[in-house]
């Protein structure tokens, strides 16, 4: 059921949800923070270059969203992107041996933690731009349209970067020409270190999606299955051209901006953390998943080890991996 | 790592204490606002936070949310902010954090602050400065690392500043602040931690005049913010080797010194230009062709210039390394320029 926006109350859509999803969205959430916690110790061990943006805590949003793609289905990220490939199904190893700087990443080792990529399923990038794969995801989503394709593209953003007048420009690209682009905010309620009712003085981002005549819908961003209900009727309307929609999922980043912590200033409290964190959405989802049935706590048990040893192996191949060579500086530079 | 901290005439030199770039930019900014009322700052983080390179560290202490302003995100509105405040006589600051993210608001800077005073016949001015950190070397990758200063150089009514070291941070800045034009203060994210000596006192380094940071008879070597350490470092290496390298930090690139490197070439008469910049199209190629217009005839080697491959910046710490041009290189293109009589 989706209505126009602005709308204050939480989704409450119907599609069933089978045991089968539930399993998926668990299984991708938990790759997502084991990836994530891995590569934060490695930071931390001073093993990584560069910046590293953490997405633990939200994992809810990319594995309930992607969960509703097809793989040929495009997406454009964030600087907080790592989530979103995982979830996509970009490889743990050309992600690991690219926040290595290998030539074996998923970069060649150019672009790191803020550039990952992988066209084969369909992830068109983080971006170190705020707002910037906005409108690049309204382009793919014409794209899909122009060439009679029934893909549709789906674009991440958070709270802070609908200030940026890409954003806007964008959503009214795609509400004008009719695309079938999917708006994802992930509203964590911080951009950087301005909590939101410092940078805006709207409650709901989805109020936004108004503006732009796109209807819109409120999702609790810690239930991975509120927002696969929400994806896969905001999917759905896409792919059968009744143009675009937003999702606003409420959510939390349990680490730092930037980094796993070396919080300087204390712009949000322990006791916000701390809040946020008994409702960690992997936590949600095992507790119901055990309380109705759905899977064994051994079976929940089973994908993380499994997933694990993958992780292990993943960082033990980006460390034994050639780095690039000086020489082919201008490799891709142009194409041809 | 030696820098000089020799003063401009009528610049106070009180005694010898060293601080870090960041600290200098600081204390330059702190004491310009209390200077002057109309000073105030405004960008992503800079109130609460302090800046996300600590550039703006205990300032909303002391001049409050007044003068001190968290912006959203939104950096078109947020150079906007300062153009429209400084047509109606304020003096802002506005932080751009990253240079890259110049791309989100160069119209802003490029065809209104830049352009205002001219096209509106005189009758105002637009003092605002914008303060962004630039450079590679932090494995910051192709969107957070780039010197764009030629793209602002090349904009008539800009005036572009790159700080090589903390004495030149804080008194640039503070010039940038009271200058009546837009004025883009590059700081090098590399150099943040670097100290060399700075004044206490509040000092302005007169725009658009070079400084010779080092003198010497073989060579000049021209040199633009973080590689005026390279190049004194390469200087002392080839001293080694008895020969003079002269080091010239033109500190302003726009308004361009050129008259102080005119004069260090009729003296060396070899030249090596050096930025961090992609050299296509940078502004080696500008200081090159001024040289040879006017001092053609002192040349005895072609002007050589040292920049970055044509490659966005990489991310992989080995190939961001050969990619930034450094001590070594400068070093070996002053030796190439010797060898050719
Ligand atoms: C155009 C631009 N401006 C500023 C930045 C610096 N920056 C990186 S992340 C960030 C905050 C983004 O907040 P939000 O969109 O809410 O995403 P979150 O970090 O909360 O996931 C900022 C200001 C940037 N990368 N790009």
């Amino acid at each position: 059921m989706v209505q126009k926006a602005p709308r204050k109350s939480a989704a409450k859509t119907t599609h069933h949800v089978s045991a089968q999803v539930i399993k998926d969205l668990h299984e991708r959430m938990v790759r997502i923070r084991l990836f994530e916690t891995e590569a934060g110790k490695l930071m931390e061990a001073g093993k990584l270059p560069g910046f590293l943006h953490l997405y633990v805590g939200q994992e809810a949003v990319a594995a309930g969203v992607m969960a509703a793609l097809r793989d040929d289905d495009q997406i454009t990220s964030t600087h907080r992107g790592h989530g979103h490939a995982v979830a996509k199904g970009v490889g743990f190893r050309e992600m690991y041996s690219e926040l290595y700087g290998r030539v074996t990443g998923a970069c060649l080792g150019r672009g790191g933690s803020m550039h990952i990529n992988d066209l084969t399923r369909g992830m068109l990038g983080a971006n170190g731009i705020v707002g910037a794969g906005v409108p690049i995801a309204v382009g793919a989503a014409f794209a899909a349209r122009y060439k009679g394709e029934d893909n549709i593209a789906v674009t991440f953003f958070g709270d802070g970067a609908t200030n940026i007048g890409a954003w806007h420009e964008g959503a009214n690209m795609a509400a004008i020409l009719d695309l079938p682009v999917v708006f994802v905010c992930e509203n964590n309620g911080y951009a950087e270190f301005t909590p939101q009712s410092a940078h805006m003085l709207i409650t709901d981002v989805a109020d936004r999606a108004a503006a732009y005549g796109m209807p819109s819908v409120i999702v609790d961003g810690m239930d991975a299955v509120a927002v696969h209900r929400a994806a896969t009727e905001a999917v759905e309307r896409a792919r059968s051209g009744a143009g675009p929609m937003m999702i606003e999922a409420k959510t939390y980043r349990f680490f730092d901006h930037q980094g796993v912590k070396g919080l300087r200033h204390p712009y949000r409290s322990d006791e916000e953390v701390a809040e946020w964190k008994s409702r960690d959405p992997i936590g949600l989802i095992e507790t119901r998943a055990v309380a109705d049935g759905t899977a064994t706590r051994a079976e929940l048990d089973e994908v993380w080890q499994r997933t694990r040893d993958e992780i292990a192996e993943a960082i033990a191949y980006a460390e034994s991996s050639p780095l690039p060579d000086p020489a082919d500086m201008l490799l891709n530079v142009y194409s041809g | 790592m030696t820098l000089t901290t020799e003063a401009p005439a009528g610049v106070p030199v009180a005694a010898a204490r060293r601080l870090s770039y960041v600290k200098a930019f600081n204390e330059g900014l702190a004491q310009a606002m209390r200077e002057d009322e109309n000073v105030f700052v405004a960008g992503e983080d800079v109130a609460g936070y302090g800046g996300v390179f600590r550039m703006f560290d205990n300032l909303l202490d002391e001049f409050g949310p007044r003068r001190m302003i968290d912006t959203p995100i939104s950096e078109a509105a947020l150079v906007g902010l300062g153009v429209g405040a400084a047509a109606r006589g304020l003096r802002p600051v506005v932080d751009l954090m990253f240079m890259d993210f110049i791309g989100v608001c160069l119209d802003q800077i490029v065809n209104q602050a830049a352009k205002m005073k001219y096209m509106f016949g005189g009758g105002l001015s637009v003092p605002l400065t914008i303060t962004t950190a630039s450079g590679a070397g932090l494995g910051a990758a192709a969107q957070h690392s780039q010197s764009l200063e030629a793209w602002l150089a090349h904009v008539p009514g800009l005036k572009v500043v790159m700080p090589s070291d903390a004495y030149t941070a804080k008194g640039l800045t503070v010039s940038a602040i009271r200058d009546d034009n837009p004025v883009v203060v590059m700081l090098n994210k590399v150099l943040l931690g670097s100290t060399s000596e700075v004044p206490e006192e509040i000092y302005g380094i007169p725009l658009g005049q070079a400084h010779t940071a080092r003198q010497g008879s073989d060579v000049t070597v021209i040199a633009l913010g973080r590689m005026v350490g390279e190049a004194l470092a390469a200087a002392d290496e080839l001293a080694a080797e008895g020969v003079e390298i002269e080091v010239i930090d033109p500190r302003t690139v726009q308004p361009l010194d050129t008259e102080t490197m005119f004069a260090s070439v009729r003296r060396t008469n070899r030249v090596l230009v050096v930025h961090e910049a992609v050299t296509f199209g940078g502004l080696g190629a500008e200081i090159a062709a001024q040289i040879q217009d006017v001092v053609f005839d002192y040349l005895d080697a072609p002007v050589l210039r040292i920049g970055a491959p044509f490659s966005p910046v990489p991310f992989s710490p080995v190939l961001e390394k050969a990619y930034v041009p450094d001590r070594a290189r400068i070093a070996q293109g002053c030796r190439r320029l010797l060898e050719r009589s």
